[in-house]
């Protein structure tokens, strides 16, 4: 088994008291004061997650835009530079290879951000779709390290504490400056459903704005529990649990990060094909009455009892006080309203299926 | 007199009944519970096996019986305030038994030996 890799706020979190785990090969931490107390720290102030477990990869150069349309699933062309986007790389079968930010660093380069738990998957599905491009792809993995300042008091607190300038972002744009005399990136960018930035910088940069964020006590430091519960209350999906290789942007209800009037991109026929058809399977919200917790893998059933599905992840929502989840079920179910059940260990609950946004983001513009 | 199990559990005796919850060390390792799934009473339980669950925010954790016996009473303060487990876990009892045969109390640890069990894990 592989060493388990720290992030360059290891030592840190060990002195703050964080409960550590293993999470894609990283051991991070989970939580520091709760889950739920980081988790309103982030809806109601501001946050700090260290997410450097985060992967990146430059692809730059005169074919880069061509690759990168091929590869990822929204349009990079025609943006401007310093727009961020948001999309897939698929299979040519449609399954999802993973989803990921891209940044338009120039009109011939681009940042992409990938999942910790797919770098190598990632890297060597780039490399080998590259050849016979003229690009050059940088593995930044190792050298780059992020945090999520996140709430709705972000923007002050990067201002302020970071002494980054950012008010001029609008939502899903970037900029590009040093920190501390090293290249940085700051995006208004997230996975929490509130306002929020993105700083990518190398490791002292990071531990420097982390030490800053700390000592300021305007950031609550929040660990990657909190960052589950967030994301999923607002609707926004996980890798392994709503996206996987073997389903679809269709069926995840992501279809509209998917140009297909892009006619070079992998993944794009298989995707039409799915969306004329409809298909098969559909991500949905349920709803249950009963306090018991729908957690991912639990059995979905239709009234008469017969599986068609799974829960993909499930919480006690803590922001509307709820047991919710989202689940991947036969697409002739996954109408509004309709009654279905959920296996909870040894019992079947009633639960409705309602859309996925269980709580109302709360973007700036 | 109290036991505990290796799996956090405790059954605290009351002639040939029980009340058996969680440990102040577990609800402390689990955080914040959100949900107690409990058995009706009437149930049968078997020593080893599952009888419910307790849910943090995060995570179910099954809960395993110390002891075979029937379910007398569940603590039914519980399916509306799960975070009374948290407040006071000797108090909040999850259910209540008859102890089939007391000689299943003698695998059990006492409280000392619990407490240098849950210091012996970190």
């Amino acid at each position: 088994m592989e060493e388990i890799k720290k992030t360059c706020l290891h030592d840190l979190h060990q002195a703050l008291g964080a409960q550590m785990s293993p999470f894609a090969g990283w051991d991070m931490p989970i939580q520091y004061a709760g889950i739920e107390e980081e988790h309103r720290a982030v809806r109601e102030a501001c946050g700090v997650f260290d997410v450097s477990h985060m992967g990146e990869v430059n692809i730059s150069g005169p074919d880069a835009e061509k690759l990168v349309n091929r590869l990822f699933t929204n349009d990079v062309a025609g943006a401007p530079v310093g727009q961020c986007f948001y999309g897939m790389m698929l299979h040519p079968d449609g399954g999802v290879v993973d989803d990921l930010l891209v940044y338009k660093r120039a009109a011939d380069s681009f940042l992409l951000v990938i999942n910790a738990a797919n770098i190598a998957k990632d890297e060597a599905w780039i490399l080998s779709n590259a050849e016979g491009y003229d690009v050059k792809v940088d593995l930044l993995s190792e050298t780059t390290a992020e945090l999520a300042i996140q709430g709705p008091k972000a923007e002050s607190v990067v201002e302020s504490v970071l002494g980054i300038p950012c008010a001029d972002l609008a939502f899903y744009t970037f900029k590009e400056l040093e920190v501390e005399g090293k290249p940085a990136i700051i995006s208004r960018t997230g996975y929490t459903g509130e306002d929020g930035f993105e700083l990518y910088a190398p490791a002292e940069v990071i531990r420097s704005a982390w030490q800053k964020l700390m000592a300021s006590g305007e950031a609550a430091p929040c660990g990657l529990g909190c960052r589950d519960t967030l994301r999923f209350e607002v609707g926004l999906p996980l890798y392994g649990d709503e996206l996987a290789d073997d389903i679809t942007p269709v069926e995840a209800g992501l279809s509209m990060f998917v140009k297909l009037d892009k006619t070079d991109m992998i993944g794009r026929d298989a995707v039409a094909a799915q969306k004329a058809e409809g298909p098969r399977r559909k991500s949905v919200g349920l709803e249950l009455k009963d306090r018991a917790i729908p957690r991912h893998g639990y059995e979905v059933l239709d009234p008469e009892g017969n599986v068609i599905g799974h829960v993909t992840t499930g919480y006690h929502c803590i922001s509307v006080d709820k047991s919710v989840a989202m689940a991947l079920i036969d697409s002739r179910f996954a109408k509004q309203g309709t009654e279905l059940q959920v296996r909870i260990r040894r019992k079947t609950f009633p639960a409705t299926v309602v859309p996925k946004k269980f709580y109302k983001k709360s973007y700036k513009n | 007199m109290i036991y505990y199990s290796e799996s956090h559990e405790y059954i605290r005796v009351e002639g040939e009944e029980g009340f058996i919850g969680i440990s102040d060390y577990a609800q402390k390792q689990l955080g914040n519970v959100v949900y107690v799934d409990m058995p009706e009473e009437g149930d049968e339980i078997t020593a080893g096996d599952d009888f419910g669950a307790i849910e943090s925010v995060k995570a179910a954790s099954d809960l395993i019986a110390p002891v075979s016996g029937e379910v007398l009473e569940v603590n039914t303060a519980l399916e509306e305030n799960p975070r009374l487990v948290n407040e006071d876990p000797m108090a909040n009892w999850i259910i209540k038994v008859s102890i089939q045969d007391p000689s299943q109390l003698d695998s059990l640890m006492d409280e000392e030996r619990y407490a240098a069990y849950c210091a012996s894990l970190h």
